[in-house]
């Protein structure tokens, strides 16, 4: 099997003394999209924060392109080109949306980000009229968007993607999901994306994590998933947009 | 008219000075939250590192004042931005995620150090140097005095509006203006998106010190005297500045230190000079009253 992309193994991580992963082993291939599902407090979020060193994971391995990051500081890690939007969007409140994609771009050379920029926009048109708008004044849909905007801006090959789905209209999330779609396909991005929305995620996704009390306890293929009674019964029924 | 001319001359001079160590303060609560006790003993190591630059310019003969005055400035701004930057490294930095009180202590033990280190190292006598500017322009002249604006004065006022000037555009228009705003507001995410943090942090304490120095500079060329006390005082008063502008905002530093300045110059003009703290610091109180959280800082609303 060739190496993953990124390779989380055996990793538990602790708030305090409370366990949230309990030895959770995780891969996503470079140019898949992968999904991870689970009840709220399953410890979805942490694993994305724990990718990222914050908190640091107590036991296992995560390696990204073949080099371990478990132990490494937060910032060199993001400088890898890995991404994050993560949970609750942390926008940059007493920041202009300009000023929040400036951001974004601060690992960058500077070079492509008139390019870069245009190219987000296009995705979502609505930042580009609130551009001199600051982030705290922006509404919850369009914080979304800043967030997975800011994310894009630092070029990223691997994307981390906490929720984007949350608080949005459905309209705009079936759009989100486009856009993920195009980035995969067109520009080989690879995405790995937490939900509880989980027909539209498992529906995008190439293949699937189920989390449950900081545990995996199933994986598959995303249609796979979604065709599977456990999936449905737990996380679909009633769910569905 | 003449008198209070001359007094707003004085206050701003004053008023410039405690500006430019209030910015110190502020943007270190900005950031990390805290108040850097030790800030106004970094002005007080500036001011000294400035005489010892002096003095040893003028024993080996240079005598262009300007060039003596920036080759003193930039002595002074490296060795009290060694000295920030040193004491966020052993004092602070460790007792980062400790609890809020920790760091407080730990500054207001840093600044018994650095005046207890001095007082050894310098002796507790007053130091002077002679005059180096002794020019002015008059402005009017009055029937009993006339209003003076001194050379160093007019020197004070100048740098200051320069440097706010230089410093304002770093914080809003530089990526490193940027980097310490976004680790004020946010500083998990700031992580996130590829900041050094601690780096951050490092160089907002190097930034305060080097305005520090600027201001201990000038405060030594205009009194002409410095002691190892001096930094207690200046850094009361600075800090008090901030809190009145609105602790965590630039130009509220400015405001407020321009404020206190002018308020000692008038109270100890028209009333009483032994006075003047009393009502520095009742005004102060007054305005907190009123104004919680100072004349331009901002409340606490934005948090989605």
């Amino acid at each position: 099997m060739s190496q993953a992309m990124l390779e989380v193994s055996g990793v538990t991580t602790y708030y305090g003394n409370i366990v949230a992963l309990r030895g959770v082993d995780v891969h996503v291939n470079q140019g898949e999209i992968v999904t991870l599902i689970g009840a709220n407090g399953a410890g979805k979020s942490t694993l994305m924060m724990t990718i990222f060193g914050k908190p640091q994971a107590r036991d296992g391995r995560i390696t990204y392109m073949g080099e371990d990051i478990t132990r490494m500081p937060t910032h060199k890690i993001a400088r890898l080109s890995i991404a994050q939007s993560p949970e609750g969007r942390r926008i940059f409140p007493r920041m202009t949306v300009f000023e929040n994609l400036q951001m974004g771009a601060a690992i960058t050379d500077g070079t492509h980000f008139q390019s870069d920029l245009e190219k987000v926009f296009a995705f979502f048109p609505r930042l580009k009229e609130r551009m001199h708008q600051r982030g705290g004044t922006l509404s919850g849909g369009e914080q979304q968007m800043l967030a997975i905007a800011r994310a894009l801006m630092s070029r990223p090959k691997l994307l981390l993607l906490d929720e984007p789905s949350l608080g949005l209209a459905p309209l705009i999330v079936k759009q989100i999901f486009e856009s993920l779609r195009t980035l995969n396909q067109e520009d080989g991005l690879t995405v790995f994306l937490v939900e509880q929305n989980a027909y539209h995620a498992l529906k995008l996704a190439h293949r699937g994590y189920v989390m449950v009390n900081g545990l995996i306890t199933m994986t598959g293929g995303g249609r796979e998933l979604l065709a599977r009674e456990e999936v449905r019964a737990a996380y679909l029924e009633g769910g569905r947009h | 008219m003449d008198y209070f001319l001359q007094q707003l001359i004085n206050g701003l001079t004053l008023g410039s000075i405690y500006g430019l160590i209030a910015i110190g303060y502020t943007m270190v609560y900005g950031i990390i939250g805290m108040i850097n006790f030790a800030h106004g003993d970094v002005f007080m190591v500036s001011a000294f590192s400035a005489l010892i630059a002096f003095l040893v310019i003028l024993a080996v003969g240079i005598t262009a004042v300007p060039l003596a005055l920036v080759m003193v400035l930039i002595f002074a701004m490296l060795i009290s931005s060694l000295y920030g930057w040193t004491v966020e490294r052993i004092a602070y930095r460790p007792l980062r995620g400790s609890f809020r009180l920790a760091p407080l202590i730990s500054a207001i033990g840093m600044s018994i150090v650095l005046q207890n280190y001095i007082q050894i190292v310098q002796g507790a006598r007053v130091k002077a140097i002679q005059p180096v500017f002794t020019g002015g322009i008059t402005l009017h002249e009055g029937d009993l005095f006339d209003v003076r604006i001194s050379t160093i004065q007019i020197l004070i006022i100048v740098t200051t509006i320069v440097l706010m000037t230089v410093f304002s555009l770093i914080v809003a228009k530089t990526s490193l203006g940027r980097a310490q705003r976004s680790c004020e507001q946010d500083q998990k995410m700031a992580a996130l998106l590829g900041i050094d943090v601690d780096r951050t942090i490092s160089l907002t304490f190097v930034m305060g010190a080097a305005l520090a120095a600027v201001a201990g500079t000038m405060f030594l060329m205009y009194y002409g005297v410095v002691d190892f006390f001096i930094g207690f005082i200046a850094g009361v008063k600075a800090f008090t500045a901030a809190v009145l502008g609105g602790i965590g905002s630039l130009p509220g530093a400015m405001l407020g230190g321009l404020l206190i300045g002018l308020i000692e110059a008038f109270w100890a003009g028209y009333f009483s000079s032994e006075y003047k703290d009393v009502a520095v610091f009742a005004i102060l109180a007054i305005v907190l009253i009123f104004l919680p959280t100072g004349l331009l800082g901002k409340p606490e609303v934005e948090k989605v």
